[in-house]
């Protein structure tokens, strides 16, 4: 784990730290957790390295590099016996009492831990001597010294230009003192800082200059960390890009935003990448991004380029969609296929802005007044994230009406290595667009009545033709029309798409299942707890325990049947979710009249660990857990 | 063939109320589109909610009804797609200048390529007449319980501020005044403002046809009546900038003008400047291809689904193995 004050470069020392770890065949998950602020705040990234495949956060700390005193004593107890804690030799002196940072909420808490074990160490320094009984290997380094030889080296004279590659300093302690192949942190450097030479070259000097120090003075962790071989090709990427990724995949040609945390990233990705390379050598494409003024205008401007016909979307979090709610319901109603990329974050309200949360599921369901169509999809990893972030495309413009994709702050701030994306496996399917070539005339019926429900659309502009849309309730023609005849006839039309799209879409893109078949357990979910998930069951697995699992992908039309049967048959059916209320297990109750038996919950604004998973499941299958248990990890 | 003024009158049943203003606003949209000889495939008229809303229903080009406040963003969300289209938007001083004002605002600071006119009667008429922000302090029209406690505010002095690039005033009873500002506001090169003085003979029994006329003040010369309303174009005002050393000035004048109101209000052209470069040309300057391959020109696949643009190179950055 890398802590340190926001503005410290925790960011690039793990996005270092990670990449490195996978040049070296590793797999790699990071969790990442920053305040509400620009700097100064605690911030940390938890990384997790294995040569098998890791798919969430833990609760354990073997490794804790700090850049301050502060993550000494926030993350001190997650250090295990044989762990280790890198830190600045000037923290020791730092008292407790004396770092601002620390909240009276916190210190409530951490006084409350220190009387359990009996100590009171006045300092950070006395605290890591209390520790070090316990088996906590502490590394003092004197990043101030290191800079000055730093400094000496690069011929630089100012020590305060120099303050900034702390992080990388601690960076180059932690792989020396695991005598990690430091040919692959130069390697993940030149990569992170691109196309900056003159940081390259600083950030390679800092790398050397600790990571000798860490050899020669500290010699061996008792851990070695050894490269892999690997043969697979993979990447390594956050949530944020991983959406990115998949919506210009699946031909994104308008993205609107208003800056909001955490789903910025995804549209500032997106921009840098505007301009998009023919597959086939010739032609290309571009996408045009805009940053809006306000959220309203984002989903409302998606509409209007979606109408031209091409895939347009926006990407938001809770306060943002609260915006959304009315140009929801336009496009619901004018059956506008516009992809709203939705970031849920602690809620309500301002909440916690940087957070992880998941009670935006029945926001997402109901928002906007009256009854239209709209299918929502729920990502559970990054590498879902990229492919449904095609299929939300596919299915607005088959079913014509909005798709929400909801992804959470526990996905969209992490970052794992995959096997590379198979491009191979992106389809496009653009529904019923007529050409100029089809239409005839100018009466042409934009909701004209169908079978199906679904009207074929013409794009503004195409030759020929042209069109009405209204918010008002409409005829076929698109003119506003209040009769009751038509009232009940068009508002029917629209809400038989989602019957279709019940009827059509297949089950395997709208569950995963995992596990045993004949377990009498289920385990269902939705979203980024699936990594923690996955994990327990593993182990519990393991230990002899039948268990499955079931992520809901697709929320809304959620798949009854095959939910009723599957849940119906387990004698414990648990949910799982970052929310107060279990919303997914109110849902599921509600469409297939099952009824939930327990409840896995947390909303402390934190990702679900696989350890605390770990232990609620496996109360519940000892026959020791209440019917609600709320998990409280993670700092 | 010709576009003929009839051939983008539809069939839909104009229910303003007997002598709205929005009946000439409707016939000079009309007049303009026929005069520009518009195409209706690629004409898109964009509206926001209340009685101006409806118009878009009335002309046989295509026509997207939106949501209060909204319009600008839809049209904006559209030509962006596909800046070949002819985009208008049109909607109350309620709907820009109330509900929609940050909408307005940010406009001006895009400077895209369309139309936006704004239907002022200085009420909210289908919601049965309450002050709407361009009304007087003090003033009380028909249905309104008590006087009016807020200060109007000036739209064309605040669409100068936002950056607007052609900013006009025409009158909906002067049918043949207003079809010409709009054809100008359409042949302008950037985002065209044309604020239209408007009656409405339901709710705002101040602001009248009569009132605009001037018939309560009679010139004992001539016996007739002097009229609120006079031309700038006829007084020699000139607020087109030709060069940048004069946008300055000229934005000056047309804020002097844009603060006459009561006894003489100035209608026609008080500012253009197509000096400053339009969003398309912005995009361009980023995105060479984009004019000549706008996003919605691009297949985005070939017939089997295929995407025809890669992401490779972006897969590459993020490659760590292999």
């Amino acid at each position: 784990m890398a802590g340190g004050p926001q503005g410290s470069g925790v960011d690039s020392a793990a996005n270092i730290f990670g990449r490195a770890c996978c040049y070296g065949g590793l797999h790699v998950y990071g969790k990442r957790e920053y305040h509400s602020n620009i700097k100064g705040l605690h911030s940390y990234f938890h990384i997790r390295v294995s040569p098998q495949e890791v798919r969430a956060d833990v609760d354990r700390v073997d490794m804790l590099c700090t850049f301050d005193a502060e993550s000494v004593v926030r993350h001190i107890w997650e250090v295990p016996s044989g762990g280790g804690v890198i830190c600045d030799t000037d923290a020791l002196a730092a008292k407790i009492s004396g770092i601002q940072t620390l909240t009276p909420a916190f210190r409530a808490v951490f006084n409350e831990s220190l009387k359990q074990r009996g100590i009171a160490p006045e300092t950070v320094g006395d605290l890591l001597d209390q520790v070090k009984k316990n088996g906590v290997r502490v590394y003092a380094v004197p990043y101030m010294q290191l800079l000055q030889d730093m400094a000496k080296q690069i011929g630089e004279d100012k020590l305060s230009k120099l303050t900034r590659m702390v992080n990388v300093l601690a960076l180059g302690v932690s792989f020396g003192l695991v005598d990690f192949d430091r040919r692959f942190v130069e390697k993940s450097i030149r990569a992170v800082f691109g196309d900056r030479p003159k940081i390259i070259d600083m950030n390679l000097i800092a790398l050397g200059v600790a990571y000798d120090y860490a050899k020669n003075k500290f010699g061996d962790f008792g851990f070695k960390l050894e490269p892999v071989e690997t043969g697979e090709k993979r990447i390594f990427l956050q949530g944020t890009q991983a959406v990115a990724l998949g919506k210009l995949a699946g031909g994104l040609r308008v993205q609107t935003y208003y800056p909001i945390t955490p789903a910025a990233d995804e549209s500032e990705y997106i921009e840098e990448n505007e301009i998009l390379q023919s597959t086939s050598g010739q032609g290309g494409g571009s996408v045009v991004v805009m940053q809006t003024e306000d959220e309203i205008a984002a989903i409302n401007m998606a509409s209007g380029a979606a109408l031209t016909g091409v895939r347009a979307a926006t990407g938001t979090s809770g306060p943002g969609f609260s915006l959304m709610a009315e140009g929801l319901g336009w496009a619901g109603n004018n059956e506008v296929p516009v992809v709203v990329t939705y970031y849920q974050r602690g809620a309500p309200s301002t909440g916690l802005p940087t957070r992880h949360g998941q009670g935006d599921l029945r926001f997402a369901m109901h928002a906007s007044h009256g009854e239209f169509p709209r299918i929502i999809l729920s990502s559970g990893d990054i590498e879902e994230c990229f492919y449904d972030a095609v299929r939300a495309f596919n299915y607005a413009e088959r079913y014509q009406t909005p798709v929400i994709h909801l992804i959470d702050k526990g996905l969209a701030n992490s970052n794992k290595s995959y096997k590379m994306f198979d491009l191979s496996l992106i389809k496009i399917e653009r529904g019923q667009v007529l050409s100029e070539q089809d239409v005839k005339g100018n009466e042409f019926k934009r909701f004209e009545f169908t079978e199906s429900g679904i009207s074929p659309r013409v794009a503004l502009g195409t030759p020929g033709v042209f069109f009405w849309n209204t918010g008002d309730e409409h005829d076929s023609v698109g003119n506003i029309n209040e009769e009751s005849v038509n009232r009940t006839r068009m508002y029917e039309k629209r809400m038989k798409k989602l019957e279709l799209a019940d009827k059509e879409i297949p089950v395997e893109e709208r569950v995963n299942f995992f596990g045993d078949s004949d377990a009498t357990a289920a385990v269902v979910s939705w979203g980024s707890p699936k990594g923690a998930i996955m994990e327990a069951m593993d182990r519990l697995r393991q230990e002899g325990f039948k268990m499955s699992f079931i992520q809901v992908r697709m929320p809304l039309p959620l798949p009854r049947e095959y939910l009723a049967e599957k849940l119906g048959r387990a004698q414990k059916k648990i949910v799982v979710e970052s929310n107060y209320n279990g919303q997914l297990a109110g849902v599921i109750r509600e469409e297939t009249g099952v009824v939930i038996d327990y409840f896995v919950l947390k909303w402390n604004g934190r990702p679900m660990s696989s350890d605390e998973v770990y232990e609620a499941l496996k109360l519940i299958m000892q026959e020791k857990a209440p019917k609600r248990q709320v998990l409280n990890n993670g700092i | 063939m010709a576009f003929k003024m009839i051939d983008y009158r539809s069939a839909y049943f104009a229910d303003w109320c007997p002598g709205c203003g929005d009946f000439g606003i409707m016939t000079a949209i009309q007049m303009a589109f026929a005069d520009l000889q518009l195409q209706p495939h690629k004409t898109v008229i964009f509206s926001g909610i209340g009685c101006s809303g409806k118009t878009p229903h009335m002309i046989k080009v295509n026509g997207i009804h939106t949501l209060h406040g909204r319009v600008l963003p839809f049209a904006i969300g559209a030509k962006l797609a596909n800046p070949e289209l002819e985009v208008m938007a049109v909607g109350g001083d309620g709907d820009g200048l109330g509900i929609g004002a940050g909408h307005f605002v940010n406009s001006g600071r895009r400077n895209i390529d369309m139309t936006y006119l704004i239907h002022d009667n200085g009420v909210y008429g289908l919601t049965k007449g309450q002050a709407s922000p361009t009304l007087e302090l003090g003033l009380r029209v028909k249905a309104m319980p008590k006087p009016n406690l807020n200060s109007g505010i000036n739209p064309i002095a605040i669409a100068l501020a936002c950056g607007y690039t052609f900013i006009a005033r025409s009158y909906a009873y002067d049918v043949k005044h207003l079809s010409e500002t709009i054809k100008k506001a359409i042949q302008h090169h950037g985002l065209a403002l044309v604020i239209i003085q408007q009656p409405c003979p339901t709710y705002n029994d101040i602001n009248t046809k009569e009132w605009y006329g001037g018939e309560d003040r009679i010139d004992p010369k001539t016996g007739k009546p002097v009229p609120r309303l006079y031309k700038l174009e006829e007084t020699g005002y000139d607020g087109i900038v030709r060069k940048p050393e004069e946008a300055f000035e000229k934005y000056i004048a047309a804020l002097t003008k844009a603060h006459e109101w009561g006894d003489r209000i100035p209608m026609g052209v008080f500012y253009q400047n197509e000096l400053v470069p339009t969003y398309d040309e912005r995009i361009s300057m980023r995105i060479p291809t984009y004019l000549e391959n706008p996003p919605a020109k691009q297949a985005i696949s070939d017939s089997s689904g295929k995407p025809t643009t890669s992401i490779e190179k972006m897969l590459e950055e993020l490659k760590v193995t292999g």
